[in-house]
């Protein structure tokens, strides 16, 4: 491939503009960045706008926006998930996030695992739900590496051996560096120009080339007539009853899983006022429909005929056969600083948790705050590098495997987690065992799948398929039921609760 | 009981709202259709896209009403 300079000027000129503005953000609204709810959650002072550019920002990830498109290149409709599982999140968000924003308030939770261990009063879970946190967390920073691979790939930078991997190091260098020293500031105020850059990108992208091809009626016709000719049969334009459960229990199980991830939780909790949350559940489906025609640049991209060596070049082969050079340069900028800002808060919110979880709760319990602090910046390295070595030695399958098994195991959190916003009924002993059985379950059928997210089984006559998270999520919510009573009624103490229902109330301010 | 914040009847209704879009959507056998399409878009498409709109518009309305 050859090497386009003027692409690769101005890619480079957009990276240095944000590299300025991640180290600058750590002066923004000045904080005490030796405690942890500064560095970790910028001070939780983000209002309405820095909150819906940070949560759009950390959710609809570079990863995403080459995945998706991809998915509907291969395999049509099916991939088309995505749109209503972004709608359906927001009305959980709304209900279930301003209870956790509530309550962490009060009692300066920074992670989902702080309020567990706060609720039931339980070391032991709370290092449960870190953990899967971490976990679930890892393979998803390091498939934002991928995002930024493709895009450096595109513009025909290219080495022999460690030298092919040095342009990603280095961006991870400067990536890490200003998370270090700024915290969450830093990819809330790199959010801005990101966002900006992609909704240009991707509005002049879906106005333009579908113009080019004759309009939206001709590229389905094209993507409908390729998915028919296709031997054998894979995809269609139109979902066939076939997928029907798969879909359906995809986006619902996925829109319950989304507010779960530890970055969602800390750019959700990174809000000034609970008001924030709930204003910005009904502002952030703008992003879903960004995705939403995001995803129809896969069939663009069969209408065009694009040359694609492999399904994760579908968009940046669209803008490099209908664009000039300056602006594939912008484009494949706003996609790369895409994976900077989600790579950013992921991390951040990995090392928050193994502070608190782990290193605080079970290391050192008499650490400072300024020791717990230094602890998250220096982790949030580790989380990195570990991500980065990864993507550099492991193939990218093995990312996309765990990301995938990922989503069915941060469902299992939901019992402790939201359940547990709502009603103290389970036992934490229960819970666990619950989560324990979830884990398992979930792992175990997505393996007997080939590490598919839908396990096959016959209901009379048809085949259905439904999400395997959610299947794992009804295995651990029936044990944790089942021995709760038991334990009980055993007489095994149940832990002192910390919180008080007034926490998780809002507190009502005065009309402005 | 423990752990609901008082709420009007009201108030406790307005929040059914938010569970129609879950109706609208989780049932894809009423989608999967080509016909009628719109601006060249099937059905299934721009019928999903429309829910993205009713969707936030009933979260805006609950919010904006249980204020």
């Amino acid at each position: 491939m050859k090497l386009d300079l003027v692409s690769l000027l101005v890619f480079l000129g957009f990276f240095a503009l944000v590299t300025v503005l991640g180290f600058y953000a750590g002066q923004w609204r000045r904080g005490d960045l030796a405690q942890l709810h500064e560095w970790g959650l910028g001070g939780r002072r983000f209002g309405v706008i820095v909150s819906w550019f940070l949560i759009g920002g950390d959710l609809y990830t570079a990863y995403t926006l080459i995945a998706v498109p991809a998915l509907v290149f291969g395999a049509g409709a099916a991939g088309f998930f995505a749109v209503p599982y972004t709608i359906l999140a927001y009305p959980i968000m709304f209900v279930v996030m301003p209870r956790l924003w509530n309550v962490s308030k009060v009692h300066n939770f920074v992670t989902p695992a702080d309020f567990v261990r706060g609720r039931y009063g339980s070391d032991r879970l709370a290092l449960a739900i870190a953990l899967t946190g971490i976990l679930a967390t890892m393979p998803y920073i390091a498939l934002q590496l991928v995002g930024i691979q493709v895009v450096i790939g595109a513009m025909g930078v290219t080495g022999s051996g460690l030298a092919s991997d040095l342009p990603l190091v280095i961006a991870f260098i400067i990536l890490a560096a200003y998370t270090y020293t700024s915290g969450l500031r830093a990819p809330a105020m790199i959010a801005f120009v990101k966002d900006l850059m992609i909704y240009v990108a991707i509005l002049a992208a879906i106005i333009i080339i579908p113009t080019k091809l004759g309009g939206f009626g001709p590229v389905f016709a094209a993507a409908t007539a390729h998915f028919a000719n296709k031997v054998p049969p894979v995809g269609a334009t139109i979902l066939g009853p076939k997928g029907y459960w798969s879909y359906a229990t995809l986006a619902l199980g996925s829109a319950m899983a989304l507010f779960l991830y530890p970055h969602a939780i800390t750019a959700v909790l990174s809000a000034a006022r609970v008001d924030v949350v709930k204003r910005n559940a009904a502002l952030l489906p703008a992003y879903s429909l960004l995705l939403g025609l995001v995803a129809l640049l896969g069939y663009v991209a069969i209408a065009a005929g694009v040359p694609v060596s492999a399904p994760s070049q579908v968009v940046p082969a669209l803008f490099k056969a209908f664009f000039p050079s300056w602006f594939v340069g912008f484009a494949f900028a706003a996609i790369a600083i895409g994976a900077l800002v989600p790579a950013a808060v992921m991390s951040i919110a990995a090392a928050n948790l193994w502070t608190r979880s782990v290193y605080v709760a079970y290391l050192k319990p008499s650490a400072s705050d300024a020791e717990e602090s230094s602890m998250a910046k220096l982790s949030s390295l580790v989380v990195k590098f570990g991500a980065l070595a990864f993507i550099i030695w492991v193939p990218t399958q093995y990312a996309i495997n765990l990301q995938l098994l990922g989503g069915i195991w941060i469902l299992q959190t939901f019992p402790a987690i939201v359940v547990g916003l709502y009603r103290r009924w389970f036992h934490d002993a229960a819970l666990l065992w619950g989560w324990a059985a979830g884990m398992l379950a979930g792992t175990l059928l997505s393996f007997s799948q080939g590490v598919k997210p839908t396990f096959a089984f016959s209901a009379g006559t048809h085949v259905i398929a439904p999400y395997i998270g959610l299947l794992a999520l009804a295995v651990n919510l029936a044990v944790a039921a089942a021995l709760t009573p038991v334990f009980d009624r055993a007489g095994i103490a149940r832990q002192a609760d910390l919180t008080s229902e007034a926490d998780y109330a809002d507190v009502r301010a005065a009309p402005a | 009981m423990a752990g609901m914040q008082p709420k009007s009847q009201g108030e406790r209704g307005l929040w059914w709202l938010l569970a129609i879009p879950f109706a609208g959507l989780l049932f894809p056998g009423l989608y999967a259709h080509a016909e009628p399409s719109l601006f060249g878009l099937p059905f299934f498409y721009w019928y999903q896209f429309a829910w993205l709109l009713i969707s936030a518009a009933l979260t805006a309305i609950v919010y904006l009403r249980a204020r």
